[in-house]
């Protein structure tokens, strides 16, 4: 198999799911309801778990350990998808965010379930089930802000067309898509899309909500290959400053 | 976490006189055959009021000392710690939310609670007002604070009050996990690189004083009353529970090879009990009255966290009807 191809999507979902894990867990103690503050922690604590599993198997396929892995590189090797990395702002944002990211991690874990490649199999068919509580509690909170008073909805909808070129990017297309669909291993960024604009459709046709035609929205790509926006490396500077203060230390 | 010293109201016997002599008479000797106060149980006005007030403390108490080890979780070492940092503070939230619905069910809504710790006019525990430095602070809350808190916790979840004791059964299981991951991260701290322990023992020497008022004035000084003890609402004085934590974490914290701030620390062998130098109570005072390091900021916080969900809170509300909660989660 094209181990390359492999460890390219293995970064990518480890980095993603690091990194939203990361700002996720930043709601742990500012949610705007208490319960919101134990969703936020839960997801988080997924997401981080996710990361870490994704980083034992580059590990396992010749890599560094996943503490280094994690917390040893610049931005400019991370291939996280920039929305991931974009601050949490207010709590519209974030459930949007949640919502987008979400739709299309429970979909990639879904394709992965089915892929030739037994590591990412294993790991697809048991995340999937994690992350589908995500897309519930997301769209909990979809169902119930899009379909609030006129003023929610309105500030729901200007903060989706703000977040969609964003949530494109995460489709950015992989330089390594024929030969993950080539040899089975992934089904690839095109058909992940189209699945997820189907399920966003479905999810946002209960609210007031609109989607704009996806035709016309200019996705934000850079992240999978290192070009991050500004906020990816001071929470990368935040992440490391204990763990690289003392190199060789056990923590 | 968290709760510890608990400060009470001057009870005022006064309310007593007006209550209905029978039913309070059935009310103590319900408490001394040792059965549990359920909310519509019939209840001294006082009870009610003293309850609410130490309830409502320990919530506060779960939130605001969430924020100090909150501001860790980014910087925790490595995954391990990472992963057992952010299930801690989970937990404490969780907490908070067992605590307020417990209070609730006295007849104080969770906001009316909340406005009254952004307000001032409800207090949590002193020791969230000391600033959490280097990520060795935050393994002393963790291992240290939590067993104070486990310490108190054991001794209340055998109090009268039904609601309350069954969220602490369930919160001092929780607990025990906290003590573990914060013991195991002291210890490596403590054993680690040079650096490493200099770090821990900066931290043992800022909260050791902080520590020792955490379990509340001496005795002698504290203002609550016999009946308190008496309806169970309070089972072990502040210095019995601090003598506790004294017996069971000196040693252990001696075994780790880090030195207490104390050359008068020992344990008196006729007595039994500790001896120490006392932590400056009038520190204490200043510091619970709104004049500590970190008071303004954990307020400040908590007022802006508020206020940014405000919007979320009433877009609920747009949809929902309201519906008040009275039955205990626990």
């Amino acid at each position: 198999m094209n181990i390359d191809a492999i460890k390219d999507l293995a970064y990518k979902m480890a980095d993603d799911q690091l990194i939203i894990g990361h700002r996720h867990s930043e709601w742990i103690g500012l949610g705007p309801l208490l319960e919101e503050d134990i969703a936020f922690a839960s997801k988080a604590q997924d997401k981080v778990g996710q990361s870490l599993a994704f980083y034992k198997l580059l590990e396992a396929l010749g890599g560094q350990d996943p503490d280094t892995l994690a917390f040893g590189r610049t931005a400019a090797g991370f291939h996280n998808a920039i929305f991931a990395e974009l601050p949490n702002g207010e709590f519209d944002f974030s459930i949007i965010r949640h919502f987008l990211f979400d739709t299309a991690e429970f979909i990639r874990f879904e394709m992965l379930a089915a892929s030739a490649y037994q590591g990412f199999s294993n790991l697809g068919k048991k995340f999937k089930g994690e992350v589908q509580y995500h897309i519930l509690h997301a769209n909990e909170w979809l169902q119930q802000l899009g379909n609030s008073d006129d003023k929610t909805i309105a500030r729901m909808q200007n903060t989706l067309d703000y977040a969609l070129p964003y949530a494109l990017g995460v489709f950015e297309p992989s330089k390594w898509e024929e030969a993950l669909l080539a040899e089975g291993i992934f089904a690839g960024e095109r058909e992940l899309q189209a699945r997820w604009e189907e399920r966003v459709h479905a999810a946002l046709k209960q609210t007031g909500l609109t989607l704009p035609s996806l035709t016309t929205v200019e996705p934000v790509y850079g992240g999978r290959y290192g070009q991050h926006s500004e906020h990816l490396q001071p929470l990368l500077d935040e992440m490391g400053e204990v763990i690289n203060s003392e190199p060789g230390a056990e923590w | 976490m968290y709760g510890g010293g608990y400060l009470f109201e001057k009870t005022s016997l006064d309310l007593l006189a007006d209550e209905d002599q029978e039913k309070l008479a059935e009310f103590e000797a319900r408490i001394d055959r040792g059965e549990k106060i359920e909310p519509h149980d019939w209840m001294p006005k006082l009870y009610r009021r003293q309850l609410i007030r130490m309830i409502e403390q320990h919530a506060h108490s779960e939130i605001i000392g969430a924020l100090p080890e909150g501001t860790w979780i980014t910087r925790a070492p490595g995954f391990k710690r990472k992963l057992g940092l952010m299930a801690k503070v989970q937990d404490e939230v969780g907490h908070a939310q067992l605590l307020y619905s417990a209070a609730e069910t006295l007849g104080k809504s969770r906001e009316e609670m909340i406005d009254d710790l952004l307000s001032g006019r409800s207090k949590y525990s002193n020791i969230f007002n000391y600033p959490a430095y280097t990520w060795a602070d935050s393994c002393f809350i963790s291992w240290l604070v939590d067993a104070g808190a486990i310490v108190n916790q054991v001794a209340n979840s055998k109090g009268s009050y039904g609601p309350y004791c069954r969220a602490l059964e369930r919160i001092c299981i929780e607990e025990a996990f906290h003590l573990k991951f914060g013991h195991h991260a002291v210890t490596w701290l403590a054993t680690g690189t040079p650096k490493q322990k200099k770090m821990m023992q900066e931290a043992l020497n800022r909260w050791w004083y902080p520590m020792l008022q955490f379990f509340g004035p001496p005795d002698k000084e504290s203002a609550h009353s016999e009946v308190l003890m008496r309806w169970k609402v309070k089972i072990l004085s502040n210095d019995e529970t601090r003598q506790q934590w004294l017996d069971m974490y000196v040693p252990k914290i001696w075994e780790l090879g880090l030195t207490i701030p104390d050359d008068k620390l020992k344990k008196n062998e006729e007595t039994g009990k500790w001896e120490y130098t006392e932590p400056d109570w009038d520190e204490f005072v200043k510091v619970i009255n709104g004049d500590g390091p970190c008071n303004k900021e954990r307020l400040a916080v908590r007022k802006t966290a508020e206020k940014r969900g405000e919007w979320v809170r009433k877009a609920i509300l747009a949809t929902s009807p309201s519906k008040e909660y009275v039955t205990p989660l626990a």
